[in-house]
């Protein structure tokens, strides 16, 4: 929606790539763009033209679960919001007949029947890639028997009956006589870590299976239901303590199994699981319904576009990329993101977006902000001593509003309220030509308040406020009634009273529109410098990318050195030379001419807001002061130091980075390698630190095959609970199994026991599989450390960013923002975020970068009018405010007035908070004051009997 | 009569008024005595709002948030 409404961003939807001439910066790229047979400037979307239509089809958002008609929107997020003709159910189209559709729509003429297909021209400097992926087809699994059994589903089945707008309003139904299943199996790994589908990891679908299970459960806490998987890998950020829920709070079984047949029961349609658990039993147990958690593969367009760009695709169909660049592709200028690049979530996918964009951005940063399209500004009206004149235009929306609600009874009774001096019916209030209307009625009428009475302000308010802007308004002279999503819509059979819902709801909208004001749209200017802090892998990658994009900075390093945990790794798994990479990375920050290095650097305070940051920091005895923009948090972590196995008592036991060390020095004689035992979820998935680590079951892997490289014959243990090879790691995980490495599981109930006898190290584990326990003598005991944040309360406090229960940075929102902080012009990347490896870290410090460079190219913040005002007469400094503020956004300051709090405008969200809880009532918000959301509550009240 | 509570619904903008919207795109039908103020987040909500709604005679007050 906001991509879509974006000035900036033009979407072609419907749409492939021909061809691509050209090189980097100056791509020519053909597009084709399919006829839609719907002109989706003219179509307001009212969906008049779906009740004419009489063709059905397979829903295909809804997972071909219902029908709809061949005239659609996909879902109702869709953007472009317009409708789509699927020209292979269209009558018209198919037997050149009907034409309903047309006739339905005679007033905007947006259908159109005969739309041809469009070869678009478009010259570029870069291309993104971020086609995602498409679902793993469970037919070719003919032993589940998918597409046959009838309650055999997809987990993205699943996921379309969960929702509440979803084919059975958010029920869980059985396909085979529509109950409600009572007892559930999900089954994982279907189309995943399979060398006859695809070997690799799917890396989200363990993720998703606890996240359906749960919410199934939340449906019906009577629901019974069993996972059954190869390992649990929720290796996310926050993602372990969710698989705990799923097992404590919300009772779901999980059993570790090998699914020996899943059958069909015919008489009830039930189905009978198979299966074989860890210790060679044998079990059967029948289900209502089975989950078929399906992988992630490329997506089915992957290969034809690859041809067409010439961009290298990976042995599984993937893009493409280097470790030490998970963003690129082969072509220079081509970048990617998302599943296209490798199986992810959402928080990955959005972290790579943004990534990819950093370096789209930095590759065309000479040329930034020639073709951005500035809208021209029409000068302000003055209002002042005018009395309200407002107008008020109530919409049908086709028959939305105006098939339920009588608009025209609304309007007279509109026209009778106070200050109202022009009211009218607009069959679609947010056409185009209706956009010029209100600004002709705006002049005619002297008008200086406007109110639209029609769908919802979070989507068309912006539209309209632009509107009466051009017309010379303030925006803030705008106010909108929700007759539709609020009303016509969800009270279609009770047509009088929705008529009256929409009066009240118009005499509020009305009372508040009295007492709007203009509110002065401010820029605040930003100096365009960044802080980073924390000279890191990801502190290193940040400060690049923003001076690769001619953007100043100031990198601060706490140590003496550059590097951070990079420094102490050797080699990865795929082969690359993190060791090269860490010095190439030092290089290049050292010498670029736009960055600044402090190292030995300790920061004292930090004041200021977004484009406005004051920095003081002492490098031994000498302070600085630097201002700058945005900051972005790159303080990492540390390797955990453990307390258990005799860590630090024997000197034989030691952690995967000393071994790391050890092997990529040659450190060691060829007796510390003959018998080698791993512990993973040393300081990870504890009582103590509940969280994942993310990273050492590679880095063990990664450190087992190399001792194998360098001793064929030595015997290596791992004793793990999980083993989280996520994505193409799995590779490794196949390649250590097939090289003799020894998988031990054990569980919170068998934990290894770790003893010194004789100076000799004893490490006592059960084997499930054996079914006793085992005793090895290892020469060396490597205690897989996870990844301890440290502490950084003191940073936390000086930027009042938040931390989350475990010590890591939190982030504004876990999906959607995953490297912003609340508080605006704060960014956040690598570990200081949340344990990752390499190529996440890169594609972070990248992200946290291109967000960060987004105020600093623009050079000034848009105050958003919805801002706090503070009366200073009225504030005695209490500071109540100040603590209470979310995002810094308001500050007690002290001059020869006393005390006065002060709003900080430029990132002010809104919320009010502080308005609220002012005892002194000296905060105001603006379009919220007070005396306006009160003549709104008052207003509500006045009789609706007279209508 | 039957008795018709007059319900004040005050939502945050970011949330239950967005359920409220989703609600109408899902075509959810339910009873039309809500009338809803939109503010920014319920933490705008002073106590003086719902004292004040209860004052000018409304049977019960949602905050949504």
């Amino acid at each position: 929606m906001e991509s879509g409404r974006y000035s900036n961003i033009k979407i072609i939807a419907n749409a492939k790539i021909e061809s691509l001439k050209g090189q980097a910066g100056n791509y020519n790229v053909t597009v084709l763009k399919r006829p839609r047979y719907v002109d989706e400037d003219l179509c307001t979307a009212c969906g008049t033209c779906v009740s004419y239509c009489p063709v059905e089809m397979p829903d295909s958002y809804n997972e071909k679960l219902v029908n709809s008609k061949c005239l659609y929107i996909p879902y109702p997020q869709a953007v472009p919001a317009s409708y789509v003709i699927d020209p292979k159910y269209c009558l018209f189209q198919t037997k050149n007949e009907c034409r309903q559709c047309e006739q339905a729509c005679k007033d905007l003429k947006a259908i159109k029947l005969n739309q041809q297909a469009e070869h678009i021209d478009i010259q570029v400097g870069s291309i993104i890639l971020a086609i995602g992926f498409d679902e793993f087809d469970a037919r070719r699994k003919k032993a589940y028997g998918y597409g046959e059994y009838p309650n055999v589903i997809t987990s993205i089945e699943l996921e379309r009956m969960l929702s509440a707008s979803g084919p059975f309003t958010g029920k869980i139904t059985r396909l085979s006589d529509r109950k409600h299943p009572k007892k559930i199996a999900f089954l994982q790994c279907v189309g995943s870590r399979d060398i006859e589908t695809n070997a690799y990891c799917s890396s989200v679908c363990c993720t998703y299976a606890v996240k359906e299970a749960m919410v199934a459960k939340e449906h019906d806490p009577d629901v019974d239901i069993t996972i059954f998987y190869m390992d649990i890998r929720t290796q996310g950020k926050g993602f372990e303590s969710f698989y705990e829920r799923a097992k404590t709070k919300f009772g779901i079984k999980f059993v570790r199994s090998r699914l020996a047949s899943l059958e069909r029961i015919h008489e009830s349609e039930n189905l009978l699981f198979k299966f074989v658990t860890e210790d060679g039993k044998h079990h059967s147990e029948e289900f209502d319904m089975a989950v078929l958690s399906v992988g992630l593969e490329p997506s089915r367009t992957a290969k034809e576009l690859a041809d067409t760009l010439g961009v290298k695709l990976n042995k599984e169909g993937f893009c493409q990329t280097n470790e030490f660049s998970p963003t690129s592709t082969n072509r220079e200028g081509i970048f990617v993101a998302g599943a296209f690049q490798s199986p992810k979530d959402i928080p990955e996918s959005v972290i790579q977006a943004s990534g990819s964009v950093a370096l789209a951005s930095g590759f065309l940063s000479e040329v930034r902000g020639t073709l951005v399209e500035q809208k021209e500004c029409v000068a302000e009206t003055d209002l002042t001593g005018e009395d309200p004149r407002i107008g008020v235009f109530v919409c049908h929306c086709g028959v939305n509003i105006a098939g339920v609600a009588d608009v025209k009874k609304i309007r007279e009774y509109v026209e009778t309220l106070p200050d109202v001096v022009y009211a009218e019916q607009s069959m679609y209030a947010c056409s185009k030509d209706n956009q010029d209307k209100i600004k002709q009625i705006i002049k005619e009428h002297n008008l200086n308040r406007v109110v639209v009475a029609a769908c919802t302000p979070r989507t068309h308010e912006p539209l309209f406020q632009e509107t009466i802007r051009e017309a010379g308004l303030n925006r803030c002279l705008f106010e909108m009634a929700n007759i539709r999503d609020h009303c016509s819509w969800v009270h279609a059979n009770e047509p009088q009273a929705a008529t009256e819902k929409a009066i009240d709801l118009l005499r509020m909208g009305v009372a508040k529109a009295r007492l709007l004001s203009p509110l002065k749209e401010e820029t605040v200017p930003v100096i365009p410098k960044g802080l980073v802090i924390g000279g890191g892998l990801s502190g290193m990658i940040a400060a690049l990318s923003l001076a690769d994009q001619g953007l100043e900075c100031v990198l601060l390093e706490k140590s003496k050195l550059l590097g951070g945990n990079l420094r102490g790794i050797y080699y990865t798994l795929s082969g690359n030379d993190p060791q090269k990479l860490l010095r190439d990375t030092i290089d290049k920050v050292t010498s670029h001419p736009k960055i600044k290095v402090f190292t030995e650097a300790d920061i004292k305070e930090v004041t200021g807001y977004i484009g406005n940051f004051l920095t003081r920091f002492s490098i031994g005895q000498e302070e600085q002061t630097i201002s700058h923009g945005v900051i972005i948090v790159a303080t990492g972590a540390f390797e955990y130091e453990p307390k258990e196995y005799l860590y630090g008592e024997n000197e034989s036991v030691i952690t995967q980075h000393s071994l790391e060390e050890k092997l990529a020095l040659k450190n060691f004689n060829s007796d510390d390698l003959k018998d080698v035992v791993m512990i993973q979820c040393v300081g990870s998935r504890t009582k103590e630190k509940p969280y994942c680590s993310k990273i050492c079951c590679s880095q063990a892997i990664k450190n087992a095959l190399k001792i194998k490289s360098i001793k064929p014959n030595s015997n290596v243990y791992i004793l793990y609970k999980d083993i989280r090879t996520y994505g193409f790691r799995e590779e490794y995980y196949r390649k250590a199994r097939n090289e003799g490495i020894i998988f031990i599981r054990y569980d919170d109930n068998t934990l290894p026991l770790v003893k010194e006898e004789n100076g000799e190290l004893r490490v006592e584990v059960f084997d499930p599989i054996l079914g006793e326990n085992i005793l090895i003598s290892p020469s060396l005991l490597v205690l897989s450390a996870g990844v301890d944040p440290g502490d950084n309360r003191s940073i936390s406090k000086l930027l009042k960013v938040p931390l989350n229960f475990e010590g890591f940075f939190l982030e504004a929102h876990v999906k959607l923002r995953p490297v912003d902080f609340p508080t605006d012009g704060v960014f956040v990347a690598g570990l200081a975020h949340s344990p990752k490896p390499i190529d996440e870290t890169i594609a972070q410090a990248q992200a946290a970068a291109a967000r960060a460079a987004i105020p600093l190219t623009r050079g000034y913040v848009m105050v958003e009018p919805v801002a706090s005002i503070v009366d200073s007469e009225k504030c005695f400094g209490c500071g109540i405010c100040e603590y209470l503020c979310p995002y810094g956004s308001i500050k007690v300051i002290s001059d020869e007035d006393g005390d006065k709090a002060q709003s900080i405008s430029a990132s002010c969200k809104g919320c009010g908070i502080c308005a609220s809880k002012c005892p002194r009532q000296a905060i105001t918000m603006g379009r919220f004051t007070n005396e306006q959301i009160i003549a709104q509550i008052d207003a509500f009240s006045l009789a609706t009997s007279d209508v | 009569m039957s008795f018709e509570p007059k319900i004040l619904g005050i939502l945050c903008n970011w949330c239950a008024y967005a359920g409220g919207d989703l609600a109408g795109v899902s075509r959810i039908q339910y009873p039309p005595n809500m009338k809803v103020v939109r503010v920014m987040c319920t933490g705008r909500v002073d106590p003086e709002f719902v004292i004040e709604g209860f004052l000018v005679g409304c049977d019960g007050i949602w905050v949504g948030g």
